[in-house]
């Protein structure tokens, strides 16, 4: 291989540029990388979003449930996926609350736990503090097993909760009495980096229970392709990548971004009278009164066009120097 | 026997068992025993990861072998870690039981374990999959080349939906008229077109495809044709 | 090549060697671009091809005018360039922690004491027979202890003060400080945690300059604490609860599981059920004895039995008959008032023939003659575009995907390190 690329520099009688191109050491393309992520972030440039079907599709599902029902979310990610998922398990977690739905967050990855307390701490708690543990959400905790546990607990919930997180039984838990199974919930929605995560939950649950089940999912990019075969029989929604979450938070932030227990926390973490902490002077977060943390994946969509651009600069230039020394060695 | 036939009837049983119950209601209690104890197994799986992981890196620094002192390094986190979640040190008490200290919640970030989740394994596994985004670049600059038709569809794809699911869909075809007959010509239109139609097609004829060898390969193994796990001797 | 990808993933996850899987993400990537190119001419197998890459371009390392070690100049030049970027990187940090005025990375918290009561619970008015009552540890300011339905036990006994810290946004803890509060304070743990955090954040972005001892450092660190935290996990949450509570019931309830509903009628039941994952489990381990290696095969068997037989109706039933169903759909798709809606006929005509090409592809290697085996090439041929779309929107997603992760990283460097940004207006 290295035979043939020396030749190919060697003999071929190139431009500057592209003599440059073809023997660029790859930390500049690192560099530029760097840069075209990291200074719309600082520059902080957002660009508009119009939500697309899918994540219509998923806001119309979780919007049209009759308010007080109960909605179970498994997060199956975990931090190596955040920055495309926690934005859409933040805005789950707001619009279920503000439409009043009874949550139980469950995890079949070891670290979805973490990020199920977590997004209670940011979300839940602050922005709806009239919900209480046990009666409007509770916390199932991580089972190991992957999609095994899907197929105990469509059946039969006990056999793998005896408990929730905190070692309360089920029994006790107001918000599950009468629960003997998964079927007894209205929606699950998963927010799926992977294995085990959407795809077993399409088949385990949706597959096998189609009138038991109604699927709403949100998914990295990585994988979003191997789950749109599934929509709309077996998932009724879908949120892909950054995108999707970015789309969704529109949604939901246009009709319960601004609620009076919003401002009411908002003023509270920011502290200076009359100011809510996300009316930003310097203007971090255009829509007024929204939470930062509910606008999250839209921010991100700022370097998300710029590091896009590059990514397609960076292919074309590619061709040109492919192009040019095949061109000139064809000729010689 | 023992390292043959046994656990051959052991995979035929359980694999048995599950699709059994899978077509009579009346065994759908067995199926969920069984997974159930697979479940279980999954976890002392990870004890086993963990007991493996531990071995290996003591033998590493034992023999002095070459990178012994990361070895030691990866020791003593797994140590000290499993210290604070096993043994729970430091766990905040739980709030229904706060008299038992074993029933302490030690995912809290003011627990131990809890703070190297936060500060330690999260930016660390964060920060290892954000690396990729300079890898992928590099190698989209170095190996995307327009060859032919096959490769000119790949890049052509790649393109439209690295631009069509950004604003860069609006600055380049945001002219186009949402409503009228050019639509499809909108990047984002086209974006959307192609997952749910095209790329729709391709995945499910391929997921067709595992499907049925996932399901070939299933009854080899419950059927005890394919015996490739067992010990050889 | 998705698939490749999670499934790299998910391996990864599994067992804590992270290191490769950024090279093998760069490999897959690369492999797709190519598949894209030598596919064709092959025809054969629908899997990338695993082939050498041609690029067409010099490699650096083996072109002495690019390559550092080769060119003294070139090393020196890039050298300085480099050193430039962390200098001015240094003095910027500095300027950060020492002369802006607001600092970095620091964490406030307020602490306080909350007080429980154990008290004694009437069974609920109406209650079936069998429900007692009993007692509980209620917070001292619980609603029940106000209205009677839990009376608290009198003595030092039944008393505990316990200590509870939360966070405090950073501009709000120093107004609180400035106004004398002193349950508020900065949090040493917390914002040593901030440091160790970027520290390692940009110990791992350090392997992109090159592999070093700082990158295997932090690199040796995931690895055994990821390990210890699967099975801190897989210990406390499944084991505990499913394993031991069911073998010794009253043991765990006294020990860790206060609320434990241990039912007496099933207990027999339950324990000799639970024997047989106690004991495959112990089988299971001994893949870490030299001799005993072969016992796992037992629990190894049963592993594979069940997963083939939960994957076997799985992806029959979800991916086979359910996709086959999804695929027949009406070609000629009508609206609410029955007028033919083009643009989703179209798309569902797409869908339809997409899917026959390229099963087509898979399934049926006829060879390429006579009139049915030309048809069969050129429906083959078909198949093969819409495979090349499919990977070009996997490849279009995943870079997607990646690009996010990075912008996090970096949200977080910039913003709970440095300080630098401040989306929430809270410092």
């Amino acid at each position: 291989m290295s035979t043939q690329h020396t030749q190919s520099s060697t003999t071929v009688p190139h431009g500057a540029f592209i003599r440059f191109l073809a023997t660029m050491d790859r930390r500049w393309i690192f560099l530029a990388m760097m840069l075209a992520v990291g200074m719309p972030i600082l520059l902080k440039l957002r660009p508009p979003e119009s939500p697309g079907p899918l994540s219509n599709a998923t806001f119309a599902a979780i919007e049209h449930l009759p308010a007080g029902s109960r909605v179970l979310l498994s997060f199956d990610y975990d931090p190596a996926s955040e920055g495309e998922l926690q934005p859409m398990a933040n805005a789950f977690v707001h619009h279920c609350a503000s439409k009043g739905h009874k949550l139980a967050f469950m995890a079949l990855w070891p670290l979805g736990a973490q990020k199920a307390n977590e997004t209670v701490n940011t979300v839940l708690k602050p922005f709806h503090p009239e919900y209480k543990l046990g009666v409007d959400y509770c916390m199932l905790g991580y089972k190991a097993g992957n999609e095994g546990v899907i197929k105990v607990i469509v059946t039969d919930l006990l056999q793998q909760y005896s408990t929730d997180a905190s070692g309360t039984p089920l029994g006790e838990v107001p918000m599950l009495k009468g629960v003997s199974n998964i079927q007894a919930f209205d929606l699950i929605l998963n927010v799926s980096a992977g294995y085990p995560g959407a795809k077993e939950w399409a088949q385990y649950a949706t597959s096998a229970y189609p009138d038991a089940f109604s699927l709403l999912v949100g998914t990295t990019g990585v994988q979003s392709n191997q789950l749109y075969p599934y929509y709309p029989t077996q998932m009724k929604g879908m949120l892909v990548a950054i995108k999707g979450a970015a789309e969704y938070e529109v949604l939901v932030n246009a009709k319960y971004g601004n609620t009076p227990a919003i401002v009411a926390a908002q003023r509270m973490m920011s502290s200076r009278e009359g100011e809510s902490a996300s009316e930003n002077a310097s203007g971090d977060t255009p829509e007024s009164g929204v939470p930062a943390i509910l606008q999250e994946g839209q921010r991100r969509m700022g370097p998300q066009l710029i590091a896009h651009l590059l990514m397609v600069t960076l292919i074309v230039l590619g061709n040109v120097v492919y192009f040019a020394t095949r061109s000139k060695g064809a000729t010689r | 026997m023992l390292k043959r036939t046994i656990p051959l009837f052991i995979t035929g049983a359980a694999g048995g068992i599950l699709i059994l119950a899978y077509f009579s209601p009346a065994t759908t209690n067995w199926g969920e025993v069984v997974t159930d104890w697979m479940n279980t197994l999954a976890a002392v799986a990870f004890i086993l990861g963990g007991g493996n992981l531990l071995f290996v890196n003591l033998e590493k620094i034992s023999s002095k072998r070459s990178g012994w002192a990361y070895a030691l390094v990866t020791l003593l986190a797994f140590v000290v870690t499993l210290a604070f979640g096993v043994l729970k040190i430091g766990a905040v008490p739980n709030a229904q039981f706060p008299a038992t200290p074993w029933a302490g919640d030690y995912e809290s970030v003011r627990a131990p374990f809890g703070w190297v989740y936060e500060y330690v394994l999260s930016p660390l596994t964060a920060t290892m999959f954000a690396l990729l985004a300079f890898y992928v670049a590099s190698a989209a600059f170095r190996a995307f080349r327009a060859k032919n038709i096959e490769a000119i569809l790949l890049l052509g794809t790649a393109f439209v939906i690295l631009l069509g699911r950004t604003a860069a869909a609006g600055i380049l075809t945001g002219w186009i008229s949402p409503e009228g007959p050019f639509a499809f010509l909108r990047l984002d239109t086209m974006a959307v077109n192609i997952m749910q139609y095209v790329s729709t097609a391709g995945t499910r004829a391929v997921m067709m495809g595992i499907a049925l060898g996932i399901a070939a390969t299933s009854l080899r193994l419950i059927l005890g044709i394919d015996r490739s796990y067992l010990v050889n001797d | 090549m998705t698939e490749q990808l999670s499934q790299q993933r998910t391996t990864q996850r599994g067992d804590g060697a992270s290191h490769t899987i950024m090279c093998t993400e760069m490999r897959s990537a690369e492999h797709t671009g190519m598949h894209a190119s030598t596919s064709a001419a092959t025809h054969t197998s629908p899997h990338v091809q695993l082939r050498t890459a041609s690029h067409g371009y010099a490699n650096p390392a083996s072109n002495p005018a690019a390559n550092p070690a080769a060119n003294p100049r070139l090393r020196r030049a890039r050298t300085t360039i480099w050193l430039i970027l962390f200098l001015v990187g240094g003095i910027g940090l500095a300027y950060n922690a020492l002369v802006r005025p607001h600092g970095m990375a620091e964490v406030y918290v307020e602490r306080s004491e909350k007080t429980f009561v154990e008290a004694d619970i009437a069974a609920p008015v109406g209650a079936p027979s069998g429900e007692k009552a009993s007692t509980k540890w209620l917070a001292s300011d619980s609603p029940a202890l106000q209205d009677g339905s839990a009376i608290a036990m009198a003595g030092a006994a039944h008393t505990l003060t316990i200590n509870e810290t939360v966070g405090v946004p950073p501009r709000a803890a120093r107004e609180r400080i400035a106004a004398g509060d002193s349950n508020v304070s900065l949090s040493i743990v917390d914002t040593l945690g901030v440091w160790i955090a970027a520290f390692f954040t940009l110990a791992i972005f350090s392997f992109l300059w090159r592999d070093n001892p700082i990158y295997k450092f932090a690199e040796s660190i995931l690895v055994g604490v990821s390990a210890a935290y699967w099975m801190t996990l897989g210990y406390w949450a499944t084991l505990v609860p499913n394993l031991f509570a069911k073998i010794a019931p009253e043991t765990i309830k006294g020990w860790a599981m206060p609320a434990l509903d241990v039912q007496p009628a099933d207990q027999t039941t339950q324990f000799l059920l639970a024997l047989v994952p106690l004991i495959l489990g112990f089988m299971l381990l001994m893949r870490l004895s030299p001799k005993g290696g072969w016992i796992s095969v037992w629990p190894l068997a049963f592993i594979i039995g069940t997963t083939a037989g939960l994957k076997f109706v799985a992806f029959i039933e979800g991916d086979l008959m359910a996709q086959a169903a999804n695929t027949i759909i009406p070609l000629v798709a009508l609206n609410d008032t029955g007028s033919m809606q083009f643009g989703e006929s179209l798309g569902n005509l797409v869908l339809f023939v997409g899917v026959l090409a390229v099963l087509t592809y898979f399934f049926f290697s006829v060879e390429h003659k006579g009139r049915l085996g030309t048809m069969v090439g050129k429906v083959s041929r078909l198949g093969i575009w819409y495979l090349m779309i499919t990977f070009g929107a996997a490849f279009g997603l995943t870079v997607m995907g990646r690009i996010t992760l990075l912008s996090q990283r970096l949200e977080f460097l910039f913003g709970d390190w440095l300080w630098i940004i401040d989306p929430a207006n809270i410092r």
